[in-house]
């Protein structure tokens, strides 16, 4: 009689959610930048004129009567690390087993990321223009929405961490590496958003 | 107390044909078996491949002779030209290989399945579906240039939709590769078309999202304001660049790794040269590079020395560099065979051939992309893609037929392969040589008009037609020969490693 020893079991898959969440956001990363380029672009051909002051010669790009409020964008711009350290607070609780710390810490990444978007919002209130009022006007909506739907990404995710998290799966370590991964890329995009749209305008 | 749940298929089987068959393609549909997926991406891929040959066929005869053809009135030309372009490329050589790599890679990575299968699956139906949007949107005189606004939309919309499914696939495979491989199993001793696969994967995941943003910008501007983007006449201007070179090459890549797979195997021994074959594989990734800067960057032998020298440097490095990496590949693995004993298999003359083509392809692409010799907006470069494609497909044709025993079970008869392989480079050389012709004859691209067809030029259409004819026989005959193989070959008696 011939005697087999049982097959090994398959090794567990590694760290699939991280490396899915980092080829992801490096994609996310790419539409991003994409679109940075384009603006860069743009506005490169944009003829000039001279400013309000009349001291200097700038590129007519921005609309003369537009005032971006810089409080709504520098306010999103802390937001985003803050929703950052949060979701890092989460993988460092997540290493303790320390499901309440994990599940507040993500609990509040996603109040960062309804924070980001009310900030949005009001920005595009107190600008008060229209998607069609011109070139300016389109590839700003453009740019800002998608940023937008990717904090909206963001958001779920947190939600979907937070409900796993409540419903007492303490092995979700990968989950909530991905998660904290994910935010850390929206705040790398967003500080290029910040820089080329808000304050280069 | 156990409970065992029947399978849902052999539950209703015995309810009759009808419902089995019901099942059967329910669970086509809903499969999250790698193999499926990939079988759907590879049979929607290779009807595609003979609908758009047929276009090329249909262009070919117009152009012969514009005035007595007519086959095409108005505004239908530039819209089929826009649904060729989009066929060749994004419903034929993109998804073909994503196909093929979700089918065969997680067998060569010791994995029982793709991770992520149903983002895979989504990948697929969005493809489809974007697909069809596209076809349906060009036909309703909705594409790039078109009349029909609302078809204007849709057709960006499917583009996006398109791109999104072969991201998801391509985001699949490239995890699989990176986390799911068997123990002890490192990257550098992946086989070579695993390593093709992860390297055109990562290549793609970092250029279509540039297109993606590009049709957010596109999509907003026509729906709303329709100033910066030149509303539908703009279209080509933006998008045009994923639909040409270097972003073909990205599509290529994992076509050379079939070639790098198969050769050694061929040959009957171990890849002398292992890590040169996956750097040169690497090499071609790099096309990402143009892809992503959506620059072809074009020799331009005039200013200063200074500005001479910046332009040989970046075109050798957005368009050498990928034409090093398949010099690289096609190279050694003619040394494995010289170093091998040979026993030539149909599998090896059509991935061989491919690579061939494609290297004609991306050396054509230098010639292109050289200023002096005028050729842009020429067919010249209709005549590039088409060896890219082409040729991509007879690789295609060539990794069915090498992994058909791990795939289906069974194996596809050589000499008959070797047979077709002979009429697909007829074919490809036929259909795109002559362009390469007519493009130094500035016959123009995307038109069948405003040019004189007649002479020499004639003869260069018709050998173009014929070689398209040709490749529709190539597909079909390939596709016969599997079926006749599944429902009549010989049957692989154990598992086959892929």
């Amino acid at each position: 009689m011939t005697i087999a020893l049982p097959a090994a079991s398959a090794p567990a898959p590694r760290r699939q959610i991280v490396v899915a969440t980092a080829l992801a956001s490096a994609s996310a990363f790419m539409i991003i930048m994409g679109m940075v380029a384009m603006w860069l672009k743009f506005r490169a051909g944009a003829p000039t004129r001279s400013s309000s002051d009349g001291l200097k010669v700038i590129k007519d790009w921005m609309p003369a009567g537009i005032t971006i409020p810089e409080v709504a964008a520098n306010v999103m711009l802390i937001t985003f690390p803050v929703g950052a350290l949060m979701a890092q607070w989460a993988v460092y609780s997540a290493k303790r087993h320390d499901a309440p710390h994990r599940s507040l810490a993500l609990a509040i990444s996603f109040v960062m990321g309804l924070a980001i978007v009310n900030a949005q919002i009001a920005v595009y209130s107190q600008m008060n223009i229209g998607l069609a009022d011109g070139k300016f006007q389109t590839m700003f909506y453009s740019i800002t929405g998608t940023m937008l739907l990717l904090v909206v990404g963001a958001m779920v995710f947190s939600l979907v961490a937070f409900f796993r998290s409540v419903g007492g799966r303490d092995n979700d370590q990968d989950v909530v590496n991905a998660h904290a991964f994910y935010w850390y890329f929206l705040t790398a995009a967003f500080a290029v958003v910040w820089f080329v749209v808000y304050v280069q305008k | 107390m156990t409970i065992i749940d029947n399978h849902v298929g052999a539950a209703t089987h015995a309810q009759g044909n009808g419902s089995a068959f019901v099942v059967s393609v329910g669970q086509w549909i809903t499969s999250t078996d790698h193999k499926k997926i990939g079988r759907l991406f590879i049979g929607a891929s290779l009807f595609s491949a003979v609908l758009v040959a047929v276009l090329g066929v249909l262009f070919g005869l117009e152009r012969v002779s514009p005035a007595h053809m007519q086959i095409f009135h108005g505004d239908a030309t530039p819209q089929l030209f826009s649904l060729y372009q989009f066929g060749l490329v994004f419903a034929v050589l993109a998804p073909l290989f994503v196909g093929i790599a979700i089918a065969v890679v997680p067998l060569q990575i010791g994995s029982r399945t793709i991770t992520f299968p149903r983002v895979a699956q989504f990948g697929f139906w969005a493809w489809l579906f974007g697909s069809l949007m596209v076809d349906i949107s060009l036909i309703g005189n909705g594409g790039p240039g078109g009349g029909a606004t609302d078809l204007v939309d849709l057709y960006l919309l499917g583009v996006a939709l398109a791109a999104v499914g072969i991201l998801a696939a391509s985001l699949s495979i490239a995890t699989s590769i990176l986390t799911s491989r068997s123990s002890g199993l490192t990257l550098d001793q992946l086989s070579a078309f695993s390593w093709s696969a992860l390297t055109g994967s990562i290549a793609t995941l970092l250029s279509l999202p540039v297109m993606i943003g590009t049709i957010v910008y596109v999509y907003v501007d026509h729906t709303n304001a329709k100033l910066l983007f030149g509303g539908n006449k703009g279209i080509s201007t933006y998008l045009g660049w994923s639909l040409s070179q270097p972003m073909t090459f990205v599509f290529v890549v994992m076509a050379l790794g079939v070639l790098a797979e198969v050769a050694p195997v061929t040959a009957k021994i171990k890849q002398p040269m292992r890590p040169v074959v996956l750097t040169g594989i690497a090499l071609i990734s790099t096309a990402v590079l143009g892809a992503a800067t959506q620059s072809a960057h074009l020799i331009d032998w005039a200013g200063t020395n200074g500005d001479k020298v910046k332009s040989i440097l970046l075109h050798s490095i957005f368009n050498g560099v990928p034409l090093l990496g398949v010099l690289v590949v096609v190279l050694t693995s003619l040394l494995c065979l010289k170093m091998g004993t040979p026993r030539v298999t149909g599998a090896f003359v059509l991935a061989f051939l491919g690579a061939i083509m494609i290297l004609v392809g991306v050396a054509g692409n230098m010639i292109y992309t050289v200023k002096a010799t005028s050729l842009e907006g020429t067919v010249f470069s209709e005549g590039i893609v088409l060896y890219l494609v082409y040729g991509g497909l007879l690789s295609a044709l060539g990794a069915l037929s090498h992994w058909a025993p791990a795939l289906w079970g069974r194996v596809i008869h050589d000499t008959k392969v070797i047979g077709l392989a002979l009429i697909g480079l007829l074919g490809t050389v036929l259909a795109a040589f002559p362009l390469y012709i007519a493009g130094f004859s500035k016959q123009p691209a995307d038109t069948v008009v405003g040019f004189d067809y007649k002479g020499p030029m004639a003869l260069w259409n018709i050998l173009s037609t014929l070689g398209h004819g040709l490749f529709i026989i190539t597909v079909i005959g390939f596709v016969a020969l599997l079926i006749d193989a599944i429902r009549q070959g010989t049957p692989v008696s154990q598992e086959v490693p892929a």
